[in-house]
């Protein structure tokens, strides 16, 4: 019986996509002639906004829409049912044995290359899909409420359900290369999402940025996918590590190879991960709706590239020096983007900076060689950030799409469920303890304290970043619920709580962010920390590293390094709370006292304009020049040359044709002499 | 019987005056009339030929010529008038409108 449920692994993807195909056909026959009918009616619509009120005029809500209200989160609820029966049965099985594989048809076959459409399902994958479909559940909820106003409801669900599908080819496949189709299409539709308003400029630019800059990112897999199948002869992932004993002790895979292809990976993992130097173009992805920052940009696609490494954790053991720069990437971007958060006024890209601070935990857990706490940590950020995001719309629908937090204030009692929810989730980040943030944040600063990939430097940059969170996260609960209100008095008059839709998976995130750590508590706690029970088949080669350096680590250490990090973390709240509630004049002066240096961070440190003028600036010239002086100057130059050639030729040769009867009779005689000579020559 | 020399010797001179006359003259009166005197060369060379060798079949042909050249007068001159009526010219140098 337990068997039969996993049979229907395959149901986990395929329901989504079903809500791709019925949605698209009602976005395609149903909503496109109608928003067409409608825009021929109004020539000269205004661009919407990131705002459920964006235009003024309500619409008869067409009977589609109910059917896509309630077919774009019931398919992605069904797969959570299928994919939490399945992790059932999974976890009945006996530790060493929860691996499960169902091949669907090959896919691929040429050569000895042989990729099949298969589905991989073990703990680690358990733990994505649960994420996936089940905050992902969440969110398309809150859509329907978040999106009611918008003219491309359909629209909105088909990229919506497509993205789940796409994410969870993209954790469930069982090779290099349906990982890769999963890594494809969640780029895709990160693009097609953050640019829903295409006809705002910034957008629609927002849309391409994501796009090429997750398009570097993807060529480092693409090459480290070649070189894995080049050195192993497989893309399989169970074939691929099976072979690395074989192939160390043949010496075909070397430190050298595995550093290549583990920092290969690591490119891709920088660019879907949003980590330096490729982390720019999440905080302009906030320009997409805001529960597409929250599934997307925040809870699932920018934590493939930590899925990624930790799935490819045997391969990252093999190359230490891959380790320490995932380690010290990771840490850098922690503490760098942490940073620029405390500067930042629009309440979604403090957020933003936010969840690039958070990736960068997780990518040094994983560097430090702690891929369990880097999942876990995976795993409650999904629940708080994506709190957080919902809790920022429901803050921006209710002000009619205001984003800046200097236009906010005195919320807490317009928007009750939406501010305990919110605070909830901000203490999470900050690593109150007992909260979920707290057991995955401590883990990850003490194992980089305490493992033998971990040094005391990364720890140290980890808990100043984890102090600027809290500061910067209180600072934005500070100014968006307390004090006296700052917004526009019209505004403030239809201040609403957002309807239940919207407010209930907040609630229900609201518990998953106290309680979604309570499966991972350390043992010195006295917990029983079976997430990591859980995960231990996975990682059974890192546990060994670990291990290995946790020897000379004592429970002492690791309650002192606890207390150092909450402590950090209420200092954070309290300077927070003194330069935010008391001394709200304080910021201001600061500021005003080191201007270069505030400037310097509120402009993110000038990093897109150096890229602009580094990078992007010199392709685009580059490609004026190829289009100018290449395309236009060589290669016309070539077809026109030829033809300007054979015209010429013609004009020539008509002044043959004089239409003189005696002409010709004279070139026939020639001819015939000619002819004759020929012929009668000796 | 004479050698053929003789009438093949006339047969060419003839058929000169008349390519010379198509080359040269403008008149279209005059090249078909030249026209005329090369298919008659050739007539003359076919006989002496035809005779020489003692084979009817020159003498055939030569019949077969004039009654060509008699439908190419008769058509040729319907043409020459039918260019008059229209250009009032038979200059050969001014009927130059056959050319792209």
């Amino acid at each position: 019986m337990v068997g039969e449920i996993l049979d229907y692994l395959w149901l986990v993807p395929a329901l989504p996509l079903l809500g791709v195909i019925v949605n698209s056909a009602i976005a395609l026959f149903a909503e496109r002639p109608l928003l067409l009918a409608e825009d021929a009616r109004r020539p000269s619509d205004p661009p919407g906004g990131d705002h459920g009120h964006g235009h003024g005029d309500s619409h008869a809500a067409p009977s589609y829409r109910k059917m896509v209200a309630f077919l774009g989160p019931a398919v992605v609820g069904a797969s959570f049912v299928v994919s939490l029966l399945a992790v059932l049965a999974l976890a009945a099985r006996a530790p060493h044995d929860r691996l499960f594989v169902q091949v669907l048809f090959p896919w691929i076959q040429a050569g000895t290359f042989m990729a099949p459409a298969a589905f991989q399902l073990d703990p680690l994958s358990s733990v994505m899909i649960l994420v996936v479909t089940g905050v992902g559940f969440l969110i398309h909820v809150y859509s329907v409420g978040y999106m009611s106003h918008e003219r491309a409801f359909a629209r909105y669900f088909v990229y919506l359900n497509l993205f789940t599908f796409a994410m969870l080819l993209l954790v469930l496949g069982s090779n290099f290369l349906l990982m890769f189709i999963g890594w494809e299409g969640v780029g895709l539709c990160s693009y097609l999402l953050i640019g829903y308003w295409y006809e705002k400029k910034s957008a629609a630019d927002a849309g391409k940025k994501a796009f090429v800059v997750n398009r570097v990112g993807d060529f480092g897999f693409l090459l480290a996918m070649f070189l894995i199948f080049w050195t192993f002869g497989s893309v399989e992932y169970t074939e691929v590590f099976a072979r690395i004993p074989g192939l160390m002790e043949s010496g075909t895979l070397t430190t050298g190879i595995a550093t290549a292809i583990t920092l290969l990976l690591f490119v891709g993992a920088t660019g879907k991960s949003a980590q330096i130097p490729l982390y720019v173009w999440l905080p302009d992805a906030m320009e997409g709706p805001t529960p597409v920052s929250a599934l997307i940009h925040a809870a699932t696609m920018v934590t493939a590239g930590v899925y990624m490494v930790a799935r490819t954790n045997a391969l990252f053991l093999l190359a230490p020096a891959s380790m320490m720069v995932v380690a010290v990437v990771g840490a850098a971007t922690a503490i760098f983007s942490a940073i620029i958060g405390i500067t930042q006024n629009d309440i979604k890209r403090v957020l933003a900076y936010s969840t690039v601070s958070q990736l960068g935990y997780m990518f040094l857990a994983c560097g430090v060689g702690a891929f369990t706490a880097g999942i876990f940590h995976l795993m409650t950020h999904a629940f708080f950030k994506a709190l957080l995001f919902l809790g920022s719309g429901s803050v921006i629908h209710a002000l009619a799409g205001e984003q800046d937090m200097r236009n906010m204030g005195s919320l807490k009692k317009h928007l009750p469920v939406t501010f305990v929810t919110m605070f909830i989730a901000t203490l999470a980040i900050s690593g109150i303890p007992g909260l979920s943030g707290f057991f995955s944040k401590d883990e990850i600063l003490w194992k980089s304290f305490s493992s033998g990939h971990g040094h005391v430097g990364l720890w140290l940059v980890g808990t100043v970043a984890a102090g600027i969170t809290a500061f910067y996260m209180f600072r934005l609960v500070f100014l968006t619920f307390f004090g006296d209100s700052r917004m526009d008095p019209e505004v403030e008059a239809h201040v609403h709580e957002s309807p239940y839709s919207m407010t209930v998976p907040l609630m229900i995130l609201a518990v998953l962010a106290v309680a979604g750590g309570w499966v991972g508590i350390p043992h010195v706690l006295g917990g029983h920390n079976y997430f990591e029970e859980w995960l231990a088949p996975v990682f059974a080669h890192a546990a060994e590293g670990a291990a290995h350096g946790e020897a000379h680590a004592s429970a002492a250490l690791e309650y002192l390094l606890m207390a150092a990090s909450v402590g950090v973390a209420l200092c954070g709240i309290l300077l927070a709370w003194y330069l935010y509630r008391v001394r709200t004049e304080k910021p201001g002066e600061i500021a005003g006292r080191v201007p270069g240096l505030y400037d310097l961070v509120l402009n993110k440190y000038y990093v897109d304009e150096i890229y602009d003028a580094a990078i992007v600036r010199r392709i685009v010239n580059g490609s004026v020049w190829l289009w100018e002086a290449f395309d236009d100057a060589f290669i016309d130059g070539i077809v026109n040359g030829i033809a300007a050639l054979v015209q010429g030729a013609g004009a020539r040769t008509r002044r043959l044709q004089s239409g003189v009867v005696g002409n010709y009779a004279l070139s026939l005689l020639l001819g015939a002499v000619i002819l004759v000579g020929f012929l009668i020559w000796p | 019987m004479m050698e053929p020399s003789a009438y093949l010797l006339l047969s060419g001179i003839l058929f000169g005056i008349g390519v010379a006359g198509v080359v040269a003259r403008k008149n279209v009166l005059i090249i078909l009339m030249s026209v005329e005197i090369m298919l008659n060369a050739v007539n003359v060379a076919f006989i002496a030929v035809g005779s020489y060798l003692g084979d009817a079949t020159g003498s055939v042909f030569a019949f077969m010529v004039m009654t060509v050249a008699a439908a190419e007068a008769a058509v040729g001159l319907a043409i020459l008038i039918a260019v008059y009526r229209l250009k009032e010219t038979i200059d050969i140098t001014e009927l130059s409108v056959l050319k792209w």
